[in-house]
């Protein structure tokens, strides 16, 4: 059985002259276990791919389903990472990561031993993501890479089955990115939970992902699919080698053809020409 | 540098804007008029000081030295004089006290109503159709203009006077509550709702929580409107109160104690004011720590 399986998905925005097609027909499976990265240019519909997926926004046709059973809103077996503004600033670290177990949907049928277990948890977390330095202060008083590592350490916190990133580090400068891509691939594998990770930089898609699927836009589909022939354990030096180089070429020189930007140059040039 | 880091000390190093920008500005660059530029304690409350002082200055050397009639404007001294046989004679607490139960109470019973109101019009929108173009339309109306209807309605005891200020402030405080709630950040909601919680939960430990420091914030300015609407509110056939105190004194030419009644209702004003946001820096320390 797939974590996730979209089936035909249609995402229709607006009415009559406002209507907009966000995605067409949409197929992906994703295995138990699998890093997915989802790239493409804007406003061809990985987010809304993702949030459908989350269950945050509702699809208009197709099916959806998590571990085999439809989505219909969202479920705490699908913890989602945002680029920004989802911590909340009035807890500290701690109680940031420890959110979840407020929640009733993680503490119906707990015992005292569940308790100790999820406290333990949580230290492992603060610890995993090098964060025990900072257990008692605010969101507000730590860098964006910091607050990042919360962001991630309280959606693992409720076990989620799968992890759902939508630009995590979109907001990070480059070097504090390098440190995270390390950081989540790690803790992902140790975790064993199955990503889609939604991104529009190209190199970190392939870094990232065993699979990169390439969106295109207008109307929002998926255009194609490549596997990253790269070994299962990543290092900074791959990013060097020729397969992914290759790939990423491969990658960008796609994108730019779907996202309409050759023609308006293509455009540019007869106009230019015209004009002499 | 900051996310390299493993540990939080580079963290905590780079977040300290307020000395960075302090020494800056001790080179000798015009700091005092740099665009939003820094200005220490000192400087401040000595320059606050005297934005109070000119003013309070210039009015005694008017009384003192000028020709204008003190009927029509009255030396801080007399002020102070009227305030002190305010106190002996007249009972000014008692007025002050009526005052300030007038204003809170009205106060009061908007905020019980429009809080819970406005977070159900900021929560779902069909609240917001219900209520919020009805409430737009209603703010516009004068609450001054209300008072026949109010005196027909409530009668002209306390609850006249609570009326009037609940008027003034309750449709305000209500649209400034749900425009609080509707500025919780959307990630904090969904990021709970992903992580499992369930409608009531997002509104209990994620909406209330993060619109707590904007609420009081609310109230706090609500609280001054209310204060606005003291006058009029004891125009209704009252007896006693600091706005009723001032019309009296129109009558008898009382100058002073026209004056000293304004300043007396901007002290508590201000006083209040001060209070809330006091109470602003306890009950929401993660706004005010420092890196």
């Amino acid at each position: 059985m797939n974590a996730i399986s979209c089936r035909g998905v249609y995402k229709v925005f607006g009415t009559g002259a406002r209507r907009v097609t966000a995605l067409e027909n949409v197929c992906l499976d994703i295995r138990e276990g699998e890093f997915v990265t989802l790239v493409g240019a804007s406003g061809c519909g990985k987010s809304t791919l993702l949030r459908i997926v989350a269950g945050l926004e509702v699809h208009t046709s197709g099916d959806v389903c998590s571990s085999g059973s439809p989505v219909r809103g969202p479920g705490a077996e699908r913890a989602m990472v945002f680029q920004n503004y989802s911590l909340y600033p009035w807890l500290t670290v701690m109680a940031n990561i420890k959110f979840p177990r407020q929640l009733a949907a993680h503490t119906r049928n707990r015992t005292s031993s569940d308790v100790e277990v999820a406290s333990g948890r949580a230290d492992a977390l603060l610890q995993l993501m090098g964060l025990e330095q900072v257990a008692d202060a605010y969101p507000a008083q730590l860098s964006g890479g910091m607050q990042q590592r919360v962001a991630i350490a309280r959606a693992l916190m409720a076990q989620p089955r799968i992890l759902l990133m939508d630009e995590p580090f979109g907001a990070l400068d480059a070097q504090t990115r390098e440190v995270m891509h390390d950081l989540i691939l790690h803790v992902c594998a140790l975790e064993g939970c199955t990503v889609l990770f939604v991104t529009h930089d190209v190199e970190e898609a392939i870094y990232l992902g065993q699979r990169v699927v390439l969106m295109a836009p207008r109307p929002g589909r998926i255009d194609s699919t490549h596997d990253v022939p790269l070994p299962g354990t990543r290092n900074v030096e791959m990013k060097h080698s020729a397969e992914f180089l290759a790939l990423k070429a491969r990658i960008v020189e796609r994108i730019r053809d779907t996202s309409g930007l050759r023609t308006d140059l293509e455009l540019l040039q007869r106009l230019a020409k015209r004009a002499r | 540098m900051n996310g390299t880091a493993l540990s939080g000390q580079a963290a905590r190093q780079d977040g300290s804007p307020a000395a960075v920008s302090g020494q800056s500005n001790e080179r000798r660059s015009a700091p005092m008029w740099t665009i939003r530029g820094w200005l220490s304690q000192r400087v401040y409350w000595t320059l606050a000081a005297v934005g109070l002082a000119v003013p309070l200055a210039g009015w005694a050397l008017l009384t003192a030295f000028g020709s204008v009639n003190r009927v029509f404007l009255p030396s801080p001294g007399d002020v102070a004089h009227r305030l002190l046989t305010w106190v002996s004679n007249d009972d000014l607490l008692a007025d002050i006290g009526i005052s300030c139960f007038r204003v809170v109470a009205g106060w009061a019973l908007s905020a019980v109503l429009a809080l819970p109101l406005g977070l159900l019009i900021g929560t779902f929108r069909i609240v917001q159709a219900l209520l919020e173009p009805l409430t737009d339309f209603v703010r516009y109306m004068p609450a001054v203009a209300f008072i026949p209807l109010v005196m027909l309605w409530v009668g002209i005891d306390e609850g006249a006077k609570v009326a009037i200020i609940f008027i003034g402030t309750f449709f305000q405080m209500m649209l400034m509550v749900a425009e609080d709630v509707r500025r919780v950040p959307m990630a904090q909601i969904e990021a709970a709702q992903t992580l499992g919680a369930a409608r009531a939960e997002v509104i209990e430990k994620v909406i209330i929580p993060s619109s707590k420091p904007a609420l009081l914030d609310t109230l706090r300015i609500t609280m001054g409107w209310a204060w606005t609407y003291l006058v009029v509110a004891e125009l209704v056939a009252a007896n006693s109160g600091l706005g009723y105190a001032i019309i009296k004194a129109q009558r008898f030419l009382q100058t002073d104690k026209i004056f000293a009644g304004i300043l007396l209702i901007g002290a508590i004003g201000l006083a209040m004011d001060q209070v809330f946001r006091l109470v602003h820096r306890f009950a929401f320390p993660y706004l005010y720590a420092r890196s």
